[in-house]
């Protein structure tokens, strides 16, 4: 395979502040997201040639909206991880030569709209029917998403004998970094004595477990190395990146291992890097159990010790492997599909832009991104995003 | 627990890739698909999704398997679940290995178990369509 690395940076990143936004539409977010990141980076509209989104409006009413006219346009919505598929697939049309500058963007408003993001189950999307397959056999049961990273919690614990109280470890952590944010949602401190007495949504997964709904969004700006040259920012690098689709295989498949076993070895093997060699990491945080499956199968540690692994501090700041410095969506924002804020958290974190305060991790220069979508329990995408610093 | 007779929750869509199945399923036999080169599938399909070969066959499944992991749902806010709560979503891992989504039903949610032995039951949502379920064995 051609060398990609280096072929495209990040140069652009905006994470919109808003986490309730009832005078705002989607679009709009959408919008102001994309003039912060091109601001950030110095650049102008008429320097993009490329969009990519996923989520809020359909791909036409978008571009439509924006009144652009971009030669390349991916609007893959595959959950929670479309947007580092679309940061792969932007640094590939961009070392084809089929563009030079994409911007990526995102903007939901579930808590303006009263979605029920996790427990809203078969009607949450106002379906009537179920769909001939696979929904009639699944939705006809009372699948809800929490339910489905549930189920893969009990098997987990049934298989490794992970408890509740190292789960909630993970939800305490990206507290206690929300703190430092001053634009998360929820900044008090938690305990893990306070997890374990919010109420149980689905067994064995309380409250506390799932990420928080929030209204927000962001964009970041992709650009080729000539461009990222005479941009404002310190470039943010793609090192390496790989994309999967996990799902039930006929019935067949061990719904324990997801889909990161298949992005995180090519993804590190393409950036020639290792594990030791990361500063930090960028882990969707859908739920608690989503954090602990996703360190395991991108071989952080092995498979059945991730509940040891995040516990102890090891992934807060200052700890082996600080992971989302900025909350994560237990804490800070998850508008339904957050692998955006980790690509702009990650580039917020290569640059320094956080220097001289507790959220900077030190001397960062090698971060790990991995998406999460849909849910584990039936069918999921996974992407895995190697950034390195200039 | 689900109330037979006052089926007020998603019902499936029949189409003629599914028809068989949801026919046996009326007459209380769960059907499952079988390719002589990739064995057994779930669920149904109108041809073999290992190999794409249109040759499968529906066969009469035992109908036991085990609990290969579950969640006691409390909270699930579409009409029909949200006054079941708690429910037991499950999957079962067939005999035959092929594992499907499901309820357990007929017990008290806080007995279910991995592992635990189960066996199909149908509950009939409407005059055509009876819905397989599992119970403990």
């Amino acid at each position: 395979m051609t060398d990609l690395r280096k072929s495209a940076a990040i140069v652009g990143a905006y994470e919109h502040p808003v986490r309730y936004a009832p005078d705002k539409s989607e679009a709009l977010i959408m919008a102001e997201s994309i003039i912060g990141a091109l601001a950030d980076a110095g650049l102008e509209k008429n320097d993009v040639d490329a969009i990519f989104s996923a989520g809020g409006l359909s791909g036409y009413n978008l571009v439509d909206y924006l009144n652009m006219q971009p030669k390349y346009a991916d609007f893959t919505s595959v959950g929670g991880a479309s947007f580092e598929f679309h940061l792969s697939h932007a640094v590939t049309a961009i070392a084809a030569g089929r563009i030079n500058c994409a911007v990526i963007v995102y903007a939901s408003t579930p808590r303006v709209t009263g979605t029920l993001v996790g427990t809203g189950g078969f009607a949450r999307n106002g379906a009537t029917a179920a769909d001939s397959v696979p929904g009639s056999f699944e939705d006809l049961y009372g699948k809800t998403t929490v339910g489905l990273y549930a189920m893969i919690a009990r098997r987990h614990m049934y298989l490794y004998g992970t408890t509740s109280e190292q789960l909630a470890e993970v939800a305490v952590t990206m507290r206690k970094h929300a703190g430092l944010n001053p634009n998360a949602l929820f900044r008090d401190p938690l305990t893990v004595e306070d997890v374990l007495a919010s109420r149980v949504i689905s067994d064995p997964l309380h409250l506390n477990d799932c990420c928080i709904i929030s209204d927000g969004g962001g964009a970041v700006v992709v650009a080729s190395p000539e461009i990222a040259r005479n941009c404002k920012t310190k470039p943010a690098w793609v090192l390496g990146m790989a994309e999967a689709i996990a799902h039930q295989g006929a019935g067949k498949r061990d719904l324990i291992n997801i889909a990161a076993a298949q992005t995180g070895p090519p993804a590190m093997g393409m950036a020639g890097v290792t594990h030791k060699d990361l500063d930090m990491a960028m882990i969707y945080d859908s739920f608690t159990i989503t954090v602990v499956e996703t360190l395991e199968d991108l071989g952080f540690c092995k498979k059945g010790e991730g509940g040891d692994f995040v516990s102890g501090g090891r992934i807060g700041l200052g700890g082996e492997l600080p992971l989302n410095p900025d909350g994560g969506g237990l804490s800070s924002n998850h508008p339904g599909m957050r692998g955006m804020f980790l690509l702009i958290e990650a580039t917020r974190q290569l640059r320094g832009d956080f220097t001289g305060t507790p959220r900077q991790v030190a001397n960062c220069n090698l971060v790990l991104a991995h998406g999460t979508g849909g849910a584990l329990g039936d069918r999921h995408s996974g992407g895995t995003i190697i950034l390195g610093g200039d | 627990m689900v109330n037979q007779g006052q089926w007020n929750k998603p019902l499936p869509t029949v189409t003629g890739e599914t028809l068989k199945f949801w026919n046996a399923a009326r007459k209380g036999y769960l059907l499952i698909q079988h390719c002589k080169s990739c064995g057994y599938q779930w669920y149904p399909r109108g041809f073999c999704s290992g190999c794409w070969s249109k040759d499968i066959q529906y066969v009469e499944a035992k109908g036991t398997g085990k609990v290969w992991t579950y969640t006691i749902t409390y909270q699930n806010r579409t009409p029909g679940f949200n006054e079941e709560v708690p429910y037991v979503l499950a999957l079962v891992e067939l005999d035959e290995g092929v594992k499907l989504f499901t309820n357990i039903i007929n017990c008290d949610p806080k007995i279910v178990t991995i592992g635990m032995d189960v066996k199909v039951t149908f509950i009939q949502a409407t005059n055509q369509i009876h819905i397989p379920m599992f119970e403990p064995l």
